[in-house]
């Protein structure tokens, strides 16, 4: 079983990294990792913030642009190519096929925020010409990061499973958005009466919360991350995985593929 | 010569054509245009607003209004504005964003405050960013210091710049100077001697070089003061010993027997009008002196901050 999920997910990560697009974006993304350094240059006494935020923000923003782009299509592209019956006609279970899709994808992401981080931390050392301790929670905000790709990804592939690959693109950058709103939304819900407090709460509790994962202004500025919010986002993030990829193995279950 | 390759070479040349045609016309078209400008727009000027666009990147968007702010001043300050409009709501934008972020503060209080056209001429509105910055970040001690710093040279409000330095002083690793500069402020406060170790002390705590340039500027300034209302003291004594004026500066220096003619910061000798009134032969090499000036003189639209070390 788990080296069936291995299999598909090894493929996963094969076909991606194949996929001219992927390669656009790292290059696009260590251009701007790069662009940090002259942007440090013309403004005033913030290189250091100028690199690790836009570095971050830049690892952040073409991690989940990757995420939807190759998850939307990763169920519904084997469709379409009908390579998914050749898969399914092997001692495949449907829902073995879509963790491996899932862990190909995170895999793929996985290494890209490596290959970026390194470019990150490659223009800090540029602009400090050393790294200071407080540098290492720079290394908790790409984790939070890496979280935040693995609930995109579990989301597009839920997405994935039942509809178009543009509308899962639409559903799964919504729900980036909305998510990136997470805390507006409660606060909503905090002001609301009745049956709009209901559906607002009920809303702000469902979409996931993305804020809780950004992190990357106070690092920027050296704050220290408390341990206790590392394993609390780091449950969150498995949780609400689970939850998503859960409901696209539900629905990928029944789905008729005739 | 093949047809492919035909083709290939007649596009590049296309291409290159196009690309050198397309870059001198937007220059023209650039040189035509109005210089009205987007630096002169803020499209969205609520931060809150621009806080929630920014999707939680906001030290990103931070960073970005910083740098619009410094281009902002920098080219209206180049281009010897009178008005600097959408200072202070870049600076506000700037740290509504990231309120951590200590460069915009000091720059307010350098350059919000002051008059045009050194500086928006919005003491008020710097008083109220300073306060933000020091809500959000009352550990930092510096930040107290321009604040009081705004109080004493904009407002002249000697009574609250002496309570912010103290407030100031009472931060842990505070510089020893803020608790002299409460006292000072407190007893002395018109002093040149006040403003003298003030600017001294912006000149040496601040990373960023306007701010340190217009703190050298101002103490070549004072220096420049100082020197004229002595020697303007000088010829009063001279004119009281003889019934007349001194003829020059070398009979002054004579009268007074100094070892040399007084020169400016800059090594240049002060001189005497027919009136007897000392000048400063170059004022426009020095900003922001109140004395020294030929009658009628008006200072040049863009003064000129100095970048070199002290000769005063």
């Amino acid at each position: 079983m788990n080296q069936r999920i291995g299999h598909i997910a090894r493929n996963t990560f094969r076909e991606a990294v194949r996929d001219r697009v992927l390669y656009n974006l790292i290059a696009f993304a260590l251009l701007l990792s790069g662009a940090a350094i002259l942007i440090g240059q013309i403004s005033i006494d913030v290189e250091r913030l100028v690199v690790v935020n836009l570095g971050l923000t830049a690892i952040s923003l073409f991690g989940v642009v990757i995420a939807i782009f190759i998850g939307i299509g990763l169920v519904s592209k084997e469709i379409e190519k009908r390579t998914l019956y050749t898969v399914l006609s092997r001692p495949v279970r449907r829902w073995e096929f879509i963790v491996g899709k899932f862990f190909g994808l995170a895999g793929t992401l996985v290494v890209n925020t490596f290959f970026m981080a390194i470019g990150v931390f490659g223009a800090l050392l540029y602009v400090a010409h050393k790294f200071s301790a407080a540098d290492a929670q720079i290394l908790v905000a790409l984790y939070f990061i890496v979280l935040e790709f693995l609930i995109i990804c579990s989301l597009s592939l839920l997405f994935s499973s039942f509809s178009s690959p543009l509308l899962s693109a639409v559903f799964a950058f919504s729900l980036f958005v909305i998510g990136s709103f997470a805390d507006d939304l409660r606060g909503f819900a905090g002001m609301a009466h009745g049956f709009t407090r209901w559906i607002a709460t009920g809303a702000a509790y469902l979409v996931p919360n993305f804020s809780a994962l950004n992190v990357i202004t106070s690092v920027a500025h050296q704050q220290s991350l408390s341990m206790r919010l590392v394993m609390q986002n780091t449950l969150y993030a498995v949780f609400y995985t689970v939850m998503a990829l859960s409901g696209a193995v539900l629905i990928f279950e029944r789905r008729n593929l005739k | 010569m093949s047809v492919s390759r035909r083709v290939t070479l007649i596009a590049a040349a296309c291409l290159v054509i196009s690309l050198a045609a397309s870059v001198l016309l937007l220059r023209g078209i650039d040189r035509n245009r109005p210089k009205a400008s987007i630096e002169d727009v803020l499209y969205l000027d609520s931060p809150k607003v621009i806080k929630r666009a920014s999707l939680g990147f906001d030290g990103l968007m931070a960073c970005i209004y910083w740098t619009r702010t410094v281009q902002y001043f920098g080219h209206r300050h180049f281009d010897g504005s009178q008005t600097y409009n959408e200072l202070a709501p870049l600076l506000e934008i700037t740290t509504a964003l990231d309120p951590h972020m200590i460069p915009p503060y000091q720059f307010g209080a350098s350059f919000l405050a002051p008059q045009p056209p050194n500086g928006a001429g919005e003491p008020e509105r710097a008083v109220k960013l300073m306060q933000f910055g020091i809500d959000q970040n009352p550990d930092n001690w510096r930040l107290y210091y321009n604040l009081g710093f705004v109080y004493y040279t904009e407002l002249h409000d000697y009574k609250k710049a002496a309570e912010t330095f103290a407030r100031g002083a009472e931060v842990p690793n505070a510089h020893p100077a803020m608790r002299v500069m409460a006292a000072q402020m407190a007893q002395h406060a018109g002093d040149i001697q006040t403003a003298r170790m003030l600017w001294t002390a912006t000149y040496q705590t601040a990373y960023e070089d306007n701010i340190r340039q217009n703190a050298l500027s101002h103490l070549r300034a004072l220096q420049v003061d100082e020197d004229v209302s002595k020697l303007q003291d000088a010829v009063t004594r001279f004119g009281e010993l003889t019934g007349r004026l001194p003829n020059n500066m070398a009979e002054l220096t004579a009268a007074e027997s100094l070892p040399m003619v007084p020169a400016d910061p800059d090594g240049v000798p002060y001189s005497l009008d027919a009136q007897g009134h000392v000048l400063v032969q170059n004022p426009d090499n020095f900003p922001f002196i109140t004395k020294g000036m030929p009658a009628g003189y008006k200072p040049p639209v863009l003064p000129r901050f100095h970048n070199g070390p002290s000769q005063g």
